[in-house]
Formats: C-alpha cells, structure tokens, sequence
C-alpha cells in the first residue's frame, strides 16, 4: 500500500469504504492497516490528538482477514457479509469489549477488562467490523472537554490547542483526524453531539432506549443513550442500524423494530416539511459566528422547500438545572458499585484500622478525579433526606414539563433546530477549574435527554470570528429517528454544494508538520 | 433551599464513602455552593400539579422468557477483583476488631 492510497482510503466515508470492499477493490486489511497507519501518525506524542486509550491493531487486523477470506472464498458466506463487514470502527471507552481493557477513562478501573462484551459490540462482531480500539472521554463520561479524563486530556483536530468536545471527544476526534471513519460514543446530556459540533463531524443520539445500553458503564440511567459517530449523515444512519433494535438484557430497550434509516439518509427531500426553531436555544448566550452559520443553514433548508416556523419551549430553561440534580443523583448511585471489592482499584488506608469502609473510602478517594467526586457528593446532596422533594423530586416534575414543551413543539413542527452548542472549542484548560461554566456547553442538547427524543448534530460551517466548526442540532419526536437522518442528509448536501466538499477538507493537515519527526515510525507509511 | 456548607460536604462524602483533606472540603464546599445555587429555581419551576416523569419513556411489565440465560463461571466473576480466596471475593475486616 502506497502512502498515497492509504490516505486516500482513510478519507472514504463507511459508506464509500462498504462500497470499495464490496466490489473488491481494496481488501479489509488495507483498509484497517491504512487507519492503524493513521493513529500512529497522528495519535501519539506530546502534540498527538490523544483520541485512543488502546489501540487493538491485532485482532481488528484479523477478522479484517477473516472478512476477506470470506469474500475471496465467494459463495454463500460472502453473500451474506453485512454491508458494513470490513469497515473498522472505534468504540468509547465506557463500553465494555472482551480482549480489551475498559477503563471509562478512570484511575479506578485502570487495566479491567470485562469478561463480557456490550450488546453493541456483540452487534459490531456479527457484522464483522474491525475495532480498531477504545477512545477517550471524561471519567465515567462526566464533562464536556475530555479534560476529565485520567489518562490526559485528546486534542481537537481543527487546533491542538483546543477541546475536542465531551465526554466523547476521543471518538469525535478520532474521526474527525481519520483515525476511524466510524465511532461509538455514549450521550447523556450531549457526549455524542457537543463533541460533533466542535470537530465537525456527525453525532447522533438516538431515542433512549433504542439502542441498548447493556454493556455502557452506566452514569445516569436515566439518561445515557449510545449512539453513533462519523463523518456523514448516511454513515451515522448505517451505524444506527448496526446498533439499535430491541435487546431483552436492556429493561429499557424499546420493542419496536428499527427503522430503514439510511433510506430515510438516502430520501434527500424536506419539501413541504416543517421545520421549528427553539425560540429558547439560539440568540442570547450563542458565539455570533455560531448564530451566523445557524441562520445560514435556515436559509438553505428554506430554499429547499422546508417551511421554518418558530416554536417557543418556555421550561428549557430549567433544564440545564434539572439536568444537574437528576444527572447526579443517579451518577451517585451508579458509581456507588465501585467499591474496591469486586473489580479495580483497592487502596489500603495507611493507619488502622483496616476495616472495608476505611478501604472503600480509600479507594475511591485515589480512584476518583475531582469532577466524579463533585457529581457523587452533589447527588448524594439532592438524594438526602431532607432535601429529596426540593431537590430530585422538583427536577423530575421538569422533566414534564420538559417533555410537555417538546410535545407542544411537535404538534407546529416535524423537527426541532437549533445550535448543537452556544460556542465552538474553547481552549484547554480555560473553563477547566469553573464547573459552572463547563456545564453551560450543554444546554441545547441536554432537553433531548431529558425527554428521551432522538437528536443530531452535523457539521454547520466554520465560525467567521475563529474559523471553527460550529454544529447544527436537529432533534425529533421519540421513535421518529428517521427523520433526523432525512433532514440531516439533505441540509448535509446543501452545505457541501456551498462549500464545494466536505467540511474537513478544510481542516489543518496532521501532523503538525513541525513535529513530524517526533511522530512514532513503527508501522508508520511513510 | 438551604445553602450547602463544608460539615454537609464533610457529611455527605462520608455517606459516599470518599475520603477527602481539610483542603479538598473546602474547595469542595465553595464549588458546590455555586452549583446549588445555580439549580435553586428548579424547586419553583412545577406546580403540585405536575407529576414527576423518572423515565422518559416508560415501559411496563417488562418480562422475558423464564429461562437460564449466560452465566460466568466462578473464574470469570473473579477476574477483575482486587483479592479473591477459595471461589469468592475477599475483603479486608467488616467490623473494626480486625
């Protein structure tokens, strides 16, 4: 493999890439070869993106072998190949893999490998997906940087310098450098989407129980939804499909059969639909290129015959405050389970006695980052007696009139836009000792959660005043997936015609030149 | 609603069972300060009217098939403990007269 096809491969789509494998033009080992060729490049060093925690060139080389022993074989076996079998896939690290190590970016889980496999990545083996390893993230998915994670922070493709969004910014990221065309990422109040917007790539978060959650550390049950990440509409949708559907080990799975939603990707027609803008998510709070880029995409959805009506949601604004007493309160019980004594950490105190509360106190102070001991102590706070009714009790009534909102909303329109995040990537370290303002990057994506409704993020444009991606979220009824994609494939074609390709044809090449020579060899193209 | 002060984080990370410094209890304390306050209007949000949703979409009766599903072997539950003994996880004193 030349240099020059293996960085063509990595630019493909899945889509592209499915397509490629199908007609034999390349085989599955090239093609994961060509990404493992990329994450050396561009993943490691001081200036690296950071977007893996583990790499598993092995095995993800062998079933691509298998993939193409099958298809060099012919016959039955090959016929029945999924589409998508030979396409390599990056998972986030909150997901449990056998043969890997599964750390949710914690000190407290450092070399835990899980003796069972997500139903997700179940579902990936089946379709034969090489994983090419496991991403980075805020511990336990608590953030919206990936600063939070103990293993140092990933970096955003667009500007080292910067957030790649979290808590999956190691996925995003990891697509965004081409590391991975496909990732998996985990949402409970925009973990998939904010990292989307800010590296200009597509997040879903599909309806909550859609896609299982056995397997996804859990943060706040309640809440946490995986879903896909990629780099166009249409991958995300063949993704989704991979992914979702019932599962009877999820109690919260939803029934219902899936949908075809790559057709509705496919469709690549809004005439006629109607399209609502939240009054309460744009405007005052939101980056002017932000809002800039968000009207553009109004204007082009309009000239494709969408109709734009304006929707008022007046309890969003309660939500990113029911948000962080649900969120915690449900986290603090989750992580309750690490204790020292079934799996991780174990810390003896250095005084006796050396009773097991002294242990688990012990550990779990060493164990734990700053972000994960504020959100146990915050839940614990809302949970106590005393407190329950004011606290998690009045969050929980606005989850009604949350979703109430949104149900009014959808009665005037048949999607929901709006920004994905009030600003673009923010600097390393600049909101990092500010909680408060750290959690404010989540206030458009964190009312999908809250109503369980599916929403998207794609790629809007750069903003004028800093030449950074901003995202466009669409967001729709609950088991109504189908529609983000159709709207999202459409508005996706809209802006491309405009720029002439893809967004990331824009981005800076890596690695830095620079610091080219610092960049690991082995295995390495050049 | 009450502010939270540095005995209640003092408190509630002994009910978590986290230990935490004198210095960690008082950046502590101060941050969460900022975020209570910050949630305060959601206890004036909803009427008694509202009822609370812990769900958002909500399923009921959710069953299934009275079977023997995957079960680990003894090994496999065991694999990631810190210290196990004779098939089983083994902890340090649960009483304080170890």
């Amino acid at each position: 493999m030349t240099e020059t096809n293996s960085n063509q491969l990595i630019r493909l789509s899945a889509a592209q890439l499915a397509a490629k494998l199908a007609a034999r033009e390349v085989t599955a080992v090239a093609v994961v070869q060509a990404h493992l060729d990329r994450i050396a490049a561009v993943d490691g060093g001081d200036r690296g993106v950071h977007a893996f925690l583990h790499v598993n060139a092995e095995e993800a080389l062998a079933v691509a072998a298998e993939v193409d022993a099958i298809r060099a074989a012919g016959g039955a076996a090959a016929e029945e190949l999924h589409e998508l079998a030979g396409v390599p896939i990056a998972v986030k690290d909150l997901i449990v893999t056998v043969g890997q190590p599964t750390t949710a970016g914690s000190r407290i889980l450092e070399g835990w490998h899980s003796p069972y496999d997500a139903t997700v990545v179940q579902k990936l083996r089946a379709a034969k997906m090489p994983i090419l390893g496991k991403t980075n993230l805020d511990e336990f998915a608590m953030g919206s940087s990936t600063e939070h994670s103990a293993y140092g922070p990933t970096r955003n493709p667009w500007d080292l310098d910067r957030i790649p969004g979290g808590s999956g910014g190691g996925s995003a990221a990891a697509v965004a450098a081409f590391e991975a065309p496909l990732a998996l990422g985990t949402d409970t109040g925009g973990s998939i989407r904010q990292p989307g917007a800010v590296t200009g790539t597509v997040g879903v978060k599909p309806t909550y129980g859609g896609v299982s959650r056995y397997g996804a550390i859990a943060m706040a049950s309640s809440l946490d939804q995986i879903g896909p990440v990629s780099r166009t509409v249409l991958d995300s949708a063949l993704l989704h499909q991979v992914i979702g559907g019932h599962d009877p080990k999820d109690s919260t799975s939803l029934p219902d059969p899936l949908a075809d939603l790559a057709a509705a990707a496919r469709l690549g027609n809004v005439d006629g639909m109607k399209i609502g803008i939240i009054k309460e998510l744009h405007g005052e709070g939101y980056q002017a290129g932000v809002e800039n880029r968000f009207n553009e995409s109004l204007e082009l959805l309009k000239q494709a015959g969408a109709e734009i009506v304006e929707v008022s949601c007046p309890n969003f604004k309660y939500a990113l405050g029911a948000y962080y007493l649900i969120m915690p309160s449900e986290a603090s019980s989750n992580l309750a389970k690490f204790d020292g004594v079934r799996y991780g950490l174990r810390v003896l105190p250095e005084d006796p006695p050396l009773t097991i509360e002294r242990v688990m106190a012990a550990t779990r102070a060493a164990g734990f980052g700053d972000e994960v001991k504020r959100r146990i102590i915050l839940g614990t706070y809302a949970l106590s007696a005393g407190y329950y009714d004011a606290y998690y009790g009045s969050a929980q009534k606005v989850r009604t009139l949350i979703q109430r909102d949104f149900d009014a909303a959808f009665t005037k329109a048949d999607v929901l836009i709006s920004p994905t995040a009030p600003t673009t990537a923010f600097k390393l370290g600049e909101k990092l000792d500010d909680p408060l303002a750290m959690y404010l990057n989540d206030v458009a994506t964190i009312p999908a959660n809250m109503a369980g409704v599916p929403g998207l993020s794609l790629p809007g444009g750069l903003a004028d005043e800093d030449g950074l991606p901003v995202g466009i979220q669409l967001l729709a009824p609950a088991r109504e997936d189908a529609r983000l994609y159709r709207v999202g494939a459409v508005l996706e074609s809209l802006l491309e015609e405009k720029w002439g390709g893809p967004l990331l044809d824009r981005a800076p090449s890596l690695p830095a030149p620079a610091l080219a020579e610092t960049v690991p060899s082995h295995g390495g193209s050049h | 609603m009450a502010a939270i002060n540095r005995d209640d984080v003092a408190h509630l990370a002994r009910l978590a069972h986290i230990e935490m410094s004198a210095e960690e209890l008082d950046r502590m304390a101060g941050e969460l300060a900022v975020i209570v306050d910050s949630v305060k209007s959601v206890s004036e949000a909803a009427g008694d009217d509202v009822p609370a949703t812990s769900h958002p979409i909500p399923l009921t009766n959710v069953f299934r098939e009275d079977v023997v599903g995957h079960t680990f072997t003894a090994e496999q539950a065991l694999s990631g403990a810190p210290d196990s003994d004779e098939n089983r996880f083994k902890v340090p004193a649960i009483l304080d007269e170890a």
